[in-house]
């Protein structure tokens, strides 16, 4: 069997590692003609970092490329039915098809998705992070290149990236600090922050080494296909920003009360300083600390929600010492902002502006479908009755959000839709090998 | 993504009958693992039927002093499965042995499937289980074999009733809780 040694030569560089960019570009593909499809991944493949590669050249590098594949994807580029098979169930359905569990409904459903990511024709998405604009552009345009050179490649749709000004860090249209919680996995070199409760077995993110539980199982076959990939969910979701300010406006009458308000809502003040730690007044010191903007828990520090609302964004996204069994639940997050900064005090101006981001998992149904149906989208989670995550749950102007207080809480009634799916798909990121094999399917027969 | 627009008032007591099949065909809620069973004024439940594995009705007797062990060395040990009662019971149809076990609970079985397959497993409830016939091998690392055996094997209600309707453990906790703060707080004024 193979010991817990990561292969960081093999595994795409995505799931270990974050490029240093600032912009970035996702393209959506269709195969209609196999071969076609194929030779535009033995080309593209070829710029395809490992975990290894990335680390080793990341100062020279300016910009990063990863691909993944949708199960009618893969059926395009000739894996075989029998192969398909052992894929799981609900990677094989597809993010569509699972939509009432993840609590894509209303506005949020497939229907409304805007960027063709619901059409059983996505088979590819192309990944690229970029250091500036001008790499971006030129990426852009040898990609277009090769697409015009490889027969039946199409794309579906396009989203540029571009980091949100006007903060120094990283950060969501809102204003959230980003990037603050990344799990560290066992022989990836990473090591764990405070707070964190140690690193997680590598088998929870990459397939083919041990997980939480034990050795690896029920593996996808063959295993050169398997080994060394994992499954992304891929969500476009767009963020309110005019709705969100005049929602603070509303429930906060001096600019403290409304940033407390925020603040609330995430669990964390918008520098990223977590209520628990900094219950009363932001902390951005705190906030920009990585050492210490996660060393806390709930079951002791914050029982009842007093500082961290039960209901708030970090909580249910992450219940830490309040949940079971939480080493089995973790997820990576990448992914990057879209669409430009509405300045503050700017009116809504209609354009959309989003997140499109990936939670990178070993398995979907239970790690990111798990996350999505019972802490985001439960009304009941925590027994709080009538609420969903306030940030990226369903919300459709019928809910509450309550924060505890003493001596009576507050209880927010009709909370307005902060964001919108726009768009989502599951893919399989297979590792290096895995590509070569793909792109050699069909030239031995 | 449970309802909580049936969580009404507790003080009236309400029945629930329920189609053939255990599901209101017009609203059945899918779960990660497939469609949840409804919940009704007696909250979340299963009760699950299997044929005793001949000569292992001594296993599950031994099996129910270890799990009496283990709620009293760890009392939270089941809490993630958010649990009212659970009741085991032994019977014979036609000098056969089978099992009954009747779980009423307050989240639907299927959102912490996975947890539940690790609890029932450092329990040893799993253990109850490999007695049965037809349980599978592989429940350990495949929840969804798991979660079919329980469907296969389970026997939804066709009525139900609660005399506190919809109430959940946890809120019956609290409010005992408040009654002993009562108490204690009279205790301290005489």
């Amino acid at each position: 069997m193979h010991g817990a040694t990561l292969e960081l030569d093999d595994i795409q560089h995505i799931l270990l590692t974050r490029a240093p960019a600032v912009t970035g570009r996702y393209e959506f593909l269709s195969f209609r003609n196999p071969a076609g499809g194929r030779a535009w991944l033995s080309a593209i493949l070829e710029k395809v970092h490992s975990a290894k590669a990335m680390r080793d050249s990341v100062a020279k590098d300016k910009r990063w490329v990863s691909v993944a594949f949708t199960s009618n994807g893969l059926r395009a580029l000739g894996v075989d039915g029998t192969s398909l098979a052992t894929f799981p169930e609900e990677f094989k359905q597809g993010m569509v098809a699972r939509a009432e569990i993840l609590g894509d409904s209303g506005a949020n459903h497939p229907k409304n998705w805007v960027d063709n990511t619901a059409s059983p024709d996505l088979h590819a998405i192309v990944i690229l992070f970029a250091k500036d604009p001008a790499e971006r552009g030129r990426c852009e345009s040898e990609h277009k290149q090769l697409i015009a050179q490889c027969k039946g490649v199409e794309v579906l749709s396009s989203l540029d990236l571009e980091a949100v000004p006007p903060l120094g860090y990283p950060h969501d249209h809102f204003g959230y600090r980003d990037r603050l919680s990344e799990p560290a996995i066992e022989g990836s070199g990473d090591e764990p922050r405070p707070g964190f409760g140690g690193s997680v077995k590598a088998g929870e993110f990459i397939l083919g080494y041990p997980d939480e539980d034990g050795p690896p199982a029920n593996l996808p076959q063959p295993e050169i296909l398997s080994r060394n990939g994992s499954y992304m969910a891929y969500r476009r979701l767009q963020e309110h920003v005019g709705a969100f300010r005049d929602f603070l406006r509303q429930n906060g009458e001096t600019p403290e009360e409304q940033e407390l308000v925020a603040a609330k809502l995430m669990g964390r003040w918008r520098s990223g300083a977590p209520l628990v730690l900094a219950p009363h007044k932001d902390d951005p010191e705190l906030g920009a600390d990585i050492q210490r903007t996660n060393d806390f828990n709930y079951k002791e520090m914050d029982p009842h929600g007093y500082a961290v609302p039960l209901g708030a964004h970090i909580r249910r996204m992450n219940p830490r010492d309040t949940a079971a069994n939480m080493n089995r639940r973790r997820m990576i997050r990448r992914g990057a902002p879209y669409g430009a900064h509405l300045p503050e005090g700017a009116p809504e101006d209609g354009k959309e502006r989003g997140i499109a981001a990936f939670v990178i998992c070993a398995s979907l149904v239970r790690q990111f479908e798990f996350a999505q149906n019972v802490w985001i989208n439960d009304k009941n989670f925590h027994e709080l009755g009538n609420e969903r995550d306030p940030i990226i749950g369903n919300q459709d102007g019928t809910l509450e959000f309550k924060i505890p207080k003493r001596p009576i809480r507050k209880k927010i009634t009709g909370l307005p839709a902060f964001t919108t799916v726009r768009g989502g798909a599951y893919f399989f990121l297979p590792g290096l090998k895995a590509l070569r094999y793909l792109a050699a399917l069909g030239t031995a027969t | 993504m449970t309802d909580s627009s049936k969580q009404t008032d507790w003080t009236k007591p309400a029945a629930m009958a329920i189609p053939k099949g255990g599901f209101f065909k017009d609203k059945v809620e899918q779960g990660r693992y497939g469609p949840i069973f409804p919940k009704s004024p007696a909250c979340y439940g299963f009760t699950l039927i299997a044929k005793v594995i001949p000569g292992r009705e001594e296993n599950l007797y031994e099996y129910a002093r270890n799990l009496e062990k283990a709620v009293a060395k760890q009392p939270d040990v089941l809490a993630v499965l958010k649990l009212h009662y659970l009741r085991w019971q032994i019977f014979q149809i036609k000098g056969e042995s089978y099992f009954q076990y009747q779980g009423i609970f307050d989240t639907d079985f299927d959102k912490y499937t996975e947890d539940a397959v690790t609890i029932f497993s450092a329990t040893g409830i799993s253990t109850s289980f490999e007695n049965l016939e037809g349980f599978p091998k592989d429940w350990k690392t495949n929840p969804s074999s798991f979660v079919k055996f329980v469907r296969d094997h389970h026997c939804p209600s066709f009525l139900e009733y609660g005399e506190y309707p919809y109430v959940s453990a946890r809120e019956i906790k609290k409010a005992l809780k408040l009654k002993a703060a009562f108490s204690e707080a009279l205790d301290q004024m005489q």
